[in-house]
């Protein structure tokens, strides 16, 4: 009786899970990694090579990364420390003075407040466990809400989790039948704080000494991390705390809080009562802007990678991130993604490696290598600028090609040493200005110089006015700020740069010593103007002194201002170019913005309507009618475009009477078919509506007999 | 708009902004913008140099700024429609509801239908009416046929349709599709007015509106309200009664599309060629740590079966078939553990089993897992709870999960920490192919149930009962019978049903009923409800024809 549609081995209609082990008999020929990355390329030359350089320069960006986020991460985990240290002070000097045991019967807390990146959380309360781990106590216990849906399964996490790291450590095997048996018995704070009790007077004796726990207080506090407070139940928080405030003379316990939002949550959740239980101390972490903010500068505005996300690219990882979820793992998750299909699509990826590397690659490179630079638009525009012998020159002599290449490939490095300075410079020059023309952070510029020539740009113009405005402390300050950041560039080309800076602010020192004399004559109008004058007077006299300012000739101050900002718009025009203007660029910049965009930031809604409602998009065969649907289109597409033509509810005979109409149009003897549809038109009907309604167009409804609601509106 | 252009240097273009927001940014610039004139008036000598920076318009204008970065960064792109791919931000796509005439679906078919060479002069003669004031000729319109006789058509449109457009000219009011006599009465509008034959001599007296005239700027407002204030169902009546096979069943609708040609077959084996291609890359990436999520129209399972059967042969492998009705998360889990792991015991939770798994790969980093989902957005799976556990599966470091997803809202599943679990890759893989599997589930619109997998159930159940269960069971499945034209039957009582059961010797006390009946409710046999006046009703769940069949087969088996 049953029937089943045995097409494939995945489908039956009793069951939905397949399980496919592979053979045993077969010894297992699974491929690596590096072989898929292989077989995917279409010129599998090099390969190899790229993938190691891929793997290497990802490893290395990783690390890292990881790295800046224990740094940063640092200065919080050290307060945090400091606070669990000071917080079961009390408990270890078991002081008896009155204030004390005010504070003891209430918990200390901390709540930390991480900002709404909450996929982020997850690395820095890790890294916060491990820290404690190794510095306070053994005794740490990360809580998840959704493991937690009542108190029963709270205590249970809690002495699993606590229990389970003592038998860890202790390798007691005894200890651990006693764990294993609690875990079943009872899972209540009496019982834990019993086994506290026994766990700490151990490492008095000579077996505990052994495991080097000397880093450990004698009584460790009993460290409790909520990950995410705000999904937790009320009732489960506040049942928690209540039994274990009981509890806190025998069990050194200290809640740490997690919060996205702000504290005043805690107060939300937590009646008054139940909050006065708690010792409540606020830690603030780094905001997620400022942690890109580093990323940003530690990864991509440094020259220890070889790897440049062109101006593109770095916007849609930006914008994502800014618009969608503020979340830094997201943006590093990007960065890798626009690593791997770099030196998945890009076949000259190969050179994109360290300078002394490279050039041993160059030697090695093919013929066919060397067609692939040829066919680069940036070596192209190149090969146009250079003398016809030049030209016959690069384009068929490959030695000649890779001795070029060599060239071009300095070009970049130097490029990129001298780009990042000047970059920070110009930074520090328009981050002082009122609204920030060109932005605030120094990934907005980062992002205007890759993408074209700034000095070109509107936003630019309106900065170099403004700094033609500025006072003189601030350009001298900001001066000090940019030969800061030159000093360590001094060996090298931007050499020249510093000093000239150097020289400005010289004669701004200068110039004040000279200006104490010559204050007088610069006072005299602003004096007139102290005089009681009438509205009219004043404006004559504003008029007056406007005209007069104008004649004026320039202070000497003014003057070197102008020359100040002639210079930095000098270097910006000379080392901010922006990176498609040099030849082989493609080597190490990855400009594939709308991949990265496509694989992150799908829009699946976009492409099921443009596959609905112009089939011709990838259909080729379909005549391109601009946006229509001819009645040769897929039957799911004839439906769509029909019932967007309806309101809330379809009927579906008069849906199907249409639709069959169109279908039956291209048949032309359209008269004489008969009033009834015929049963083949009917299935296909069926079919459209029913894919329709998987795809969540209509659904049936009851509201009427033989109609159906539509779910969606627009889409014409 | 253009009160932002000549103000400031720069030209805008202001995206996804309401009318009424356009003119309320510029009366309220104007206002402010007169002052900051005067100001500047005052002023002159000191302002000159920052006026050339205009800030003010910078900030005025800063948040459709935003707008028109994000739409640069992350909407339309020239680079991207040479690939086929999506233009728009998903905004503009599907919005509010607004009104739709009802004629309009015929009208567009005629559209369609027409040849090239042909033309088409579809002339409506009150074209005032219909473009002043549409809600007003929703009313009129769809109700009364008058509005049809209005047009005119001059065209080849296919005979049928133009019948259908045309018909309520030709025929008479008592005709039935749009006739008070109407079932769905109580649906429709009741005023009277628009039912009775008069209307056919209706004047357009009737269009103008109760609301009157809207000005154009809160058109859009208005509009979605109108759209939404009435229940009332604005289509024609006619039911699929009127075809002559008014639903297919499942196997008669296999074979009908069976014998339908193939469309487009060249074109779909490129696309599939083209997405083939993808099969190592999506291993690598795969590897790499991320998990591959495909969308895109047409149904994916050929797509993944095939990359299964090319790259996956030697590797454990699970496929999970989301669009099986009755696919739990527990399911999927069990599988894993019992068969891919070959872990034999129970757990109490899901999470205690999902604990388990993480322990096992985090013990074993050699272990491997691959795990193909069609269509992760079904019913079954787009659960909180259920996308959860699976994000959790997807973020073990050896997990590789792809999956495919065709519902237009499939990604408001996942909240930002799902997503990060999930770590996506999005590939776009539109295969136009049909969804046969996808929807051949029963549970499709317009198709008849068949019954068979109920009535075989029946009997299966049936065939181990008593024969004086069976006899039970049977009574009350003819007195249902016999009750099938009666509209209001809400079941046998069970004080009846007893009196029944005792006079055919079938049971001799209401608790060894009772206790028969509590067998048949185990087995979703029969369904019990309570009446208004507080009596139990039994009823077999079943539709006629099933239980015609059922009994059919009983009478041939005794």
């Amino acid at each position: 009786m049953f029937y089943e549609l045995r097409i494939m081995t995945t489908s039956s209609v009793s069951k939905g899970c397949f399980v496919f082990k592979p053979s045993t008999k077969k010894k297992k020929t699974s491929l690596t990694v590096a072989d898929y990355f292989n077989e995917g390329l279409k010129d599998s030359e090099d390969g190899k090579k790229r993938f190691e350089s891929c793997q290497l320069l990802w490893q290395q960006m990783k690390s890292q990364t990881e790295q800046l986020q224990e740094e940063l991460n640092k200065r919080l985990f050290e307060n945090l420390i400091g606070f669990l240290r000071k917080s079961h002070a009390d408990f270890h000097d078991k002081k008896d003075d009155w204030s004390c045991r005010m504070r003891a019967s209430e918990i200390p807390t901390a709540a930390l407040v991480l900002g709404v990146n909450v996929t982020d959380h997850d690395l820095t309360f890790n890294s916060l466990a491990d820290i404690l781990h190794e510095t306070i106590t053994p005794y740490v216990v990360l809580l998840q809400s959704k493991e937690c849906p009542g108190i029963k399964q709270l205590l249970q996490k809690l002495l699993i989790q606590l229990m389970g790291n003592t038998a860890d450590i202790e390798l007691d095997e005894e200890e651990e039948q006693v764990t294993i048996s609690q875990r079943k018995m009872n899972c209540s704070l009496a019982s834990l704080s019993g086994w506290y009790k026994r766990a700490t007077k151990k490492p008095a004796s000579p077996k505990k000494k052994r495991s080097s726990t000397s880093t450990h207080w004698e009584s460790p506090p009993v460290v409790v991390i909520f990950k995410d407070l705000e999904s937790f139940t009320a009732s489960v928080l506040q049942e928690f705390i209540v039994i274990s405030s009981g509890y806190v003379q025998e069990l050194p316990l200290v809640l740490v809080f997690g919060i996205a939002t702000s504290p005043m949550i805690i107060h939300r959740l937590l009646s008054h009562s139940v909050s006065s239980r708690l010792c409540i101390e606020l830690f603030q972490s780094m905001s997620c802007t400022e942690h890109l903010a580093t990323v940003v500068d530690q990864l991509l505005l440094t020259n220890h990678f070889p790897f440049k996300l062109s101006g593109r690219a770095l916007q849609v990882l930006i914008t994502i991130f800014l618009y969608h979820d503020f979340s830094v793992q997201n943006f590093i998750k990007g960065l890798q993604l626009s690593v791997v299909e770099h030196f998945y699509t890009q076949p000259l990826s190969v050179l994109c490696c360290s300078l002394p590397e490279s050039r041993k690659r160059i030697k090695n490179l093919s013929h066919a290598q060397c067609e692939n630079i040829r066919h680069l638009s940036s070596f192209m525009s190149y090969v146009e600028s250079q003398t016809p012998e030049n030209q016959v020159k690069l384009l068929t002599n490959d030695s000649f090609l890779k001795e070029m290449t060599q060239e071009f490939l300095e070009r970049l490095t130097s490029y990129h040493e001298n780009f990042t300075p000047i970059l920070r410079c110009l930074h520090h020059f328009t981050c002082i200005l009122p609204k920030y023309p060109l932005g605030k952070q120094v990934r907005e510029l980062y992002c205007a110089c890759l993408e074209k020539k700034v000095w070109e740009t509107e936003d630019y113009n309106s900065a170099l006015l403004l700094l033609r405005m500025l006072a003189k402390d601030e350009i001298v300050t900001t001066l000090q700020k940019c030969v800061a950041v030159l000093t360590p560039y001094s060996e090298k080309e931007l050499g020249h740069t510093l000093e000239k800076l150097e020289e400005f602010l010289i004669h701004f020192q200068s110039l004040e010593e000279n200006t104490l004399n010559g204050e007088d004559e610069d006072t005299s109008p602003q004096k007139a103007l102290q005089k009681k004058t009438d509205l009219y007077q004043l404006q004559k006299k504003l008029l007056e002194m406007k005209e007069t300012r104008r004649a004026k000739k320039l202070t000497k101050f003014e003057m070197l201002r102008q020359d100040v900002v002639d210079f930095i718009d000098c270097i910006v025009r000379e080392y901010l170019v922006p990176p498609e203007m040099l030849p082989l660029h493609e080597v190490v910049y990855f400009s594939a913005a709308s991949t990265l965009r496509r694989h992150l930031n799908a829009a699946p809604r976009v492409a099921l309507h443009t596959a609905l409602n112009n089939p011709a998009s990838y259909l080729k065969t379909l005549e391109n009618e601009a946006g229509s649907v001819s009645n040769v289109a897929p039957d799911i597409c004839i439906a769509y475009k029909l019932h967007l033509e309806c309101g809330r509810l379809i009927n579906l005979y008069d849906w199907l009477e249409a639709f069959s109409t169109v279908v039956h149009a291209g048949e032309g003897s359209d008269s004489d078919s008969a009033q009834q549809v015929d049963e083949v038109t009917h299935a296909r009907f069926i079919r459209a509506v029913s894919e329709l309604e998987l795809l969540g167009f209509v659904k049936p409804t009851k509201q009427k007999t033989d109609h159906v609601a539509r779910l969606t509106w627009g889409g014409c | 708009m253009s009160h932002e252009s000549h103000n400031g240097t720069m030209q805008f273009k202001v995206q996804f902004t309401p009318d009424e927001d356009v003119l309320e940014h510029i009366t309220d610039k104007q206002g402010s913008k007169t002052q900051n004139n005067a100001a500047a008036q005052r002023i002159v000598a000191v302002k000159n140099i920052i006026k050339n920076v205009d800030l003010h318009v910078d900030e005025v204008t800063s948040e459709s700024w935003r707008e028109q970065n994000y739409v640069d960064v992350l909407g339309v792109d020239k680079e991207d429609t040479l690939n086929n791919g999506p233009g728009t931000g998903g905004g503009d796509v599907y919005s509010f509801y607004t009104i739709k005439r009802s004629n309009k679906m015929a009208q567009l078919a005629t559209e369609m239908a027409r040849t090239p060479a042909k033309t088409v002069s579809f002339s409506v003669s009150d074209s005032s009416e219909e473009t002043v004031s549409p809600p007003a000729n929703k009313h009129t319109a769809n109700k009364t046929p008058s509005k049809g006789r209005k047009n005119e058509f001059i065209s080849t449109t296919p005979h049928r349709l133009r019948k259908r457009l045309s018909a309520p000219n030709q025929q008479s009011d008592s005709e039935s599709d749009y006739s008070a006599s109407n079932s769905d009465e109580e649906l429709e509008d009741k005023s009277s007015a628009a039912k009775t034959p008069s209307k056919v001599s209706q004047t357009p007296s009737k269009t103008p509106t109760k609301k009157g005239k809207k000005t154009p700027a809160s058109n859009l407002v208005e509009e979605y309200f109108e759209a939404h204030s009435s229940s009332k169902v604005l289509t024609s009546d006619r039911t699929l009664q009127r075809l002559q096979t008014p639903k297919l069943d499942q196997e008669t609708l296999r074979k009908l599309l069976d014998q339908t040609p193939l469309a487009f077959a060249g074109e779909l084996c490129r696309m599939s060629v083209q997405h083939e291609a993808l099969f190592y890359k999506w291993m690598l990436q795969l590897h790499l740590g991320f998990n591959i999520i495909l969308f895109g129209l047409g149904s994916k399972q050929n797509l993944i079966e095939k990359f299964r059967t090319s790259l996956l042969q030697d590797s454990l492998n699970i496929v999970v078939n989301g669009f099986f009705p009755s696919i739990t998360v527990k399911s999927i889990l069990n599988s894993i553990t019992e068969e891919a792991l070959g872990h034999p015991g129970t757990f109490r939770s899901p999470l205690d089993q999902m604990d388990f798994i993480l322990q096992r790969f985090k013990e074993d980093p050699s272990l491997e897992l691959y795990l193909l989902i069609h269509n992760l957005d079904s019913q079954m799976l787009r659960g909180e709870k259920c996308q959860q556990v699976l994000g959790q599966l997807a973020s073990i470091p050896n997990f590789h999960l792809l999956a495919s997803v065709d519902h237009i809202n499939a990604p408001l599943m996942w909240d930002q920490s799902k997503q990060s679990l999930y770590n996506w890759l999005w590939y776009e893989t539109t295969t136009f192919n049909s969804y046969v599997e996808e929807t051949s589930y029963e549970n499709s619109l317009l198709v008849k149930r068949s019954g068979a997998l109920a009535l075989s159930s029946l009997t299966h159940v049936l065939r181990s009962l008593t024969p004086n269960a069976r006899g039970i069971f049977r009574l009350l499945a003819e007195y249902q019978l016999a009750n099938k034209d009666n509209p209001s039957y809400t079941g046998l009582s069970f004080q009846d049903f007893y009196q029944q059961c005792r006079e055919a010797f079938l049971v001799n006390s209401d608790l060894t009923l009772r206790a028969q009946l509590t067998e048949f409710r185990d087995h979703k046999l029969i369904r019990t409800k309570k009446g208004v006046d507080g009596v139990e009703y039994l009823l077999i769940p079943l539709d006629l024809g099933t239980l015609t069949d059922f009994l059919e087969m009983e009478d041939k088996d005794t």
